[in-house]
């Protein structure tokens, strides 16, 4: 047995800097589609039309993109002559609402905070990559952030999925359960608004049909380090994306 | 280790059809089906469990399971049988809408237990003499019984739908000893990282004598969902349903797409999909070693897979821009090409995570504490295996050694050589040792396929208006994964079924855990691997 310490010790730390410094290693992010100006206002509604999921918009020459719709099909990016940007970077947390600002978590949980996921009809990649939080290379216990099995001591709760109405009741029981003050992450564009999913007699079509959400991660699947991005807003240690801002970052 | 393919039975399809023709002349009449497949109507619904019993006990075929199908009058049941190395025969009884009653068949073949139980949820069809039908897909505490929502009547996104929940209903309980109780396990457990699935451990105290798992907590209705989208929307849902093995349903998908508008995919295509299943099937079984040495609660080589399985996800990001190799397929090719540079540092990567895979399986090997809870542990007998008809790996393992890629290659896996790993003692340990043997054979693969790319075209033309129907098969990294597509007007689709490898495997968990302590559950249930999202659809 005393070979498994041996090994252990030798590969060393692995795990990444973020959020202190900045992780560009290939691969940690699909990244994502950005709002983009063309020539002309046919490209754009070319784009537009294109998108199987009606997540751009034309409006004149730009095609605007509508991130908590998007599933990354990414035949906006591969397909066709016209493309939009595509930006590399993870960190898109964003409010639920359109309106309400974001409140984070008091400082007192910035360092000691337990999350439980509840998997609502999802397709295994956005848990999957909530799984590899936990993984060497993320490590988010250095941070001070814990899965826990029990509701009753859970701050956080992450939901993949467009909530399946035979999960729509444990879902509810689960965050009932939960002390105050919490706050629920929406992981995943079937979170956000069901998805390829839609919204049916099976599926809710979001959490925000079920429950209050106060944070948004898109993506199809976000990757690990997005929903680690989301859990530092969660207690203010970092900042969310306004919406709109991505739109306008893209005007270059 | 036993490395051959089930060996093909030599016969083929027609001559097969021949015999059956022959002792069933009466009752069944032979046509061309689906997409060129064999096509047996049976003509008298109760020769239909005999003339299953003979296919999956004197000919050799293996089940693929059902699909029910409500055409205008009448119900169309196709049931899928594949003679190894010969090609699949399809039964069709038909009969008219308003009999909705017809015999079961899982007293014979036992493997289509859950297909009947699923169709009698969603469609509200009778199986005589089946033992437990009622709460299946449908939660009773959800849903009333009678819903029947894949019914061509029934519109899944209608507003405002009666509902009818039977808030008495309570799980069946079979242990009936003094001090029998029942252990409830989920639907949200392992701090909700476990999906959603409900077992029912029946006990007196320290062993497993019944457990039950209830599954479709994740239930989207993703066939029904699919019915009256074209071709290109199709697809999202194909890939979308179960992300783990997400190529791999893809790309049955699109076979079946394929095959149904008889077309022919480019060469090119066909060696770049072999890569991208192998990618994805390295990667699965990472995550899956990964699963095993958690449950074990070795934590070293819990965190060495994890690194693999995050390096593989990785590098499937880099070469495809999708970690879980989402948009690639389309039906006729592949929707973007590979250069020779990426398709190199793809290989790399591929023959860095084999590497540290094997010496993995190096240290496990040695560590005794380790294979104590793996071995005899959840056996599944070479018996039991062929009584349900088990798929993938776990079939593997338990010495059923069938293999889409050999035994009825797709793609362009009958250019390439490789092994089907198989053991015969069925326990977790056997069940290790295949996915550690299945990741060498995918490398292999993907070094083989890279090297026999030559330049050409990755996209057959364009597909408009695809007509007829027609099944697609794959070995998905869980096993045989089928899609049946059916066109309608317009290109349309009319039906889709998908047929998953978890939904055959679950079947099968039961005989691997009864009679096993608690603390083995989580042993066994991780050696299963078995996706819970992928079954659901």
């Amino acid at each position: 047995m005393a070979f498994w310490f041996w090994h252990g010790l030798r590969n060393g730390v692995q795990s990444t800097r973020y959020p202190h410094t900045s992780e560009s290693a290939a691969g940690v992010s699909p990244g994502h589609p950005l709002s983009t100006r063309f020539p002309s206002a046919t490209d754009a509604a070319r784009v537009a039309a294109a998108c199987p999921v009606e997540a751009i918009t034309a409006v004149d020459d730009l095609a605007q993109i509508e991130h908590k719709r998007c599933v990354y099909c990414q035949r906006c990016h591969f397909g066709g002559t016209e493309r939009v940007h595509w930006d590399s970077s993870f960190e898109w947390t964003r409010p639920h609402s359109i309106r309400a600002r974001y409140d984070p978590l008091p400082r007192d949980f910035s360092a000691s905070l337990h999350i439980i996921v509840v998997d609502a009809g999802d397709c295994g990649a956005c848990l999957n990559e909530v799984k590899q939080l936990n993984n060497p290379l993320y490590n988010m216990h250095r941070l001070g952030f814990f899965f826990t099995p029990t509701p009753r001591s859970a701050d956080v709760l992450i939901v993949v999925g467009p909530v399946s109405e035979n999960m729509r009741g444990p879902l509810l029981k689960t965050y009932e359960a939960m002390p105050n003050p919490k706050r629920v992450i929406a992981v995943g564009a079937c979170a956000i608004t069901g998805g390829v999913f839609e919204r049916t007699f099976m599926s809710a079509g979001g959490v925000g049909s079920v429950l209050p959400v106060d944070l948004d991660v898109p993506g199809d699947p976000p990757p690990p380090l997005a929903i680690l991005h989301g859990l530092l807003v969660v207690t203010g240690r970092k900042q969310p994306v306004p919406h709109g801002m991505l739109a306008a970052g893209a005007l270059k | 280790m036993i490395t051959t393919p089930i060996s093909p039975t030599g016969r083929t399809v027609s001559s097969l059809g021949a015999d059956v023709a022959t002792r069933f002349g009466s009752v069944i009449t032979l046509s061309e089906g689906p997409g060129e497949d064999t096509l047996v109507v049976v003509k008298r619904a109760s020769a239909l469990p005999t003339l299953c019993k003979y296919l999956f006990w004197e000919a050799g075929c293996s089940f693929g399971g059902i699909v029910a199908e409500e055409q205008k009058d009448q119900w169309n049941l196709l049931y899928l049988f594949l003679l190894p190395g010969a090609g699949w025969i399809h039964l069709r009884l038909a009969f008219p809408v308003e009999t909705r009653t017809l015999p079961s068949i899982s007293a014979e073949v036992h493997a289509a237990d859950w297909y009947e139980r699923e169709a009698e949820d969603l469609f509200g069809l009778r199986f005589e003499g089946h033992p437990r039908l009622g709460d299946f897909i449908l939660h009773d505490q959800v849903w009333q019984e009678d819903l029947a929502p894949m019914r061509l009547a029934f519109d899944p996104r209608q507003p405002r739908l009666e509902r009818r929940p039977n808030q008495e209903w309570r799980p069946t309980l079979v242990v009936k000893d003094p001090g029998a109780f029942a252990m409830p396990v989920g639907p949200i457990y392992d701090g909700g990282l476990g999906e959603s699935i409900h077992f029912l451990l029946e006990t007196v105290g320290e062993d497993v004598i019944r457990a039950v798992p209830r599954l479709f907590y994740n239930y989207r209705a993703v066939e029904k969902l699919a019915e009256g989208k074209t071709v290109s929307s199709g697809i999202l849902l194909a890939e979308r349903f179960a992300a783990k093995s997400a190529f791999a349903h893809s790309l049955a998908y699109c076979q079946a797409v394929e095959r149904a508008a008889r077309i022919n995919v480019p060469a090119r295509a066909t060696r770049l999909r072999v890569i991208l299943c192998e990618l994805e099937r390295l990667r699965h079984h990472a995550g899956a070693i990964e699963g095993i040495c958690q449950s074990t609660a070795l934590s070293v080589s819990e965190a060495q897979a994890a690194i693999i399985e995050e390096e593989l996800l990785r590098a499937s990001c880099v070469f495809t821009g999708h970690r879980y190799l989402f948009g690639l397929n389309t039906p006729g090719g592949l929707r973007r090409d590979f250069d020779a540079e990426s398709c190199s540092a793809c290989l790399a990567a591929v023959n860095r995570a084999v590497e540290q895979l094997c010496r993995l399986e190096d240290r496990l090997r040695y560590t005794s504490s380790f294979l104590d809870r793996l071995e005899d542990v959840g056996v599944i007998t070479p018996e039991a295996a062929l009584d349900l008809d088990l798929v993938g790996p776990i079939g593997r393992a338990s010495g059923l050694a069938k293999d889409l890629r050999a035994i009825c290659p797709y793609a362009s896996y009958q250019r390439f050589r490789f092994e089907v790993p198989c053991e015969m003692e069925g326990d977790g340990y056997a069940r290790l040792r295949i996915l550690f043997a299945e990741t060498k054979q995918s490398a292999s693969l993907i070094r083989q396929a890279i090297e026999s790319l030559r330049p050409g075209e990755i996209c057959a033309e364009a597909i408009d208006s695809v007509t007829g129907s027609a099944l697609g098969w794959v070995e998905a990294p869980l096993g045989t994964a089928l899609h049946y597509v059916k066109f309608g007007e317009g290109g349309r689709i009319d039906r889709y079924r998908i047929l998953p490898p978890s939904f055959r495997n679950w079947l099968g968990l039961h005989v691997a855990v009864e009679d096993f302590a608690f603390q083995d559950f989580p042993i066994i249930l991780a050696t299963f691997g078995l996706s819970a999202t992928e079954c659901d659809r």
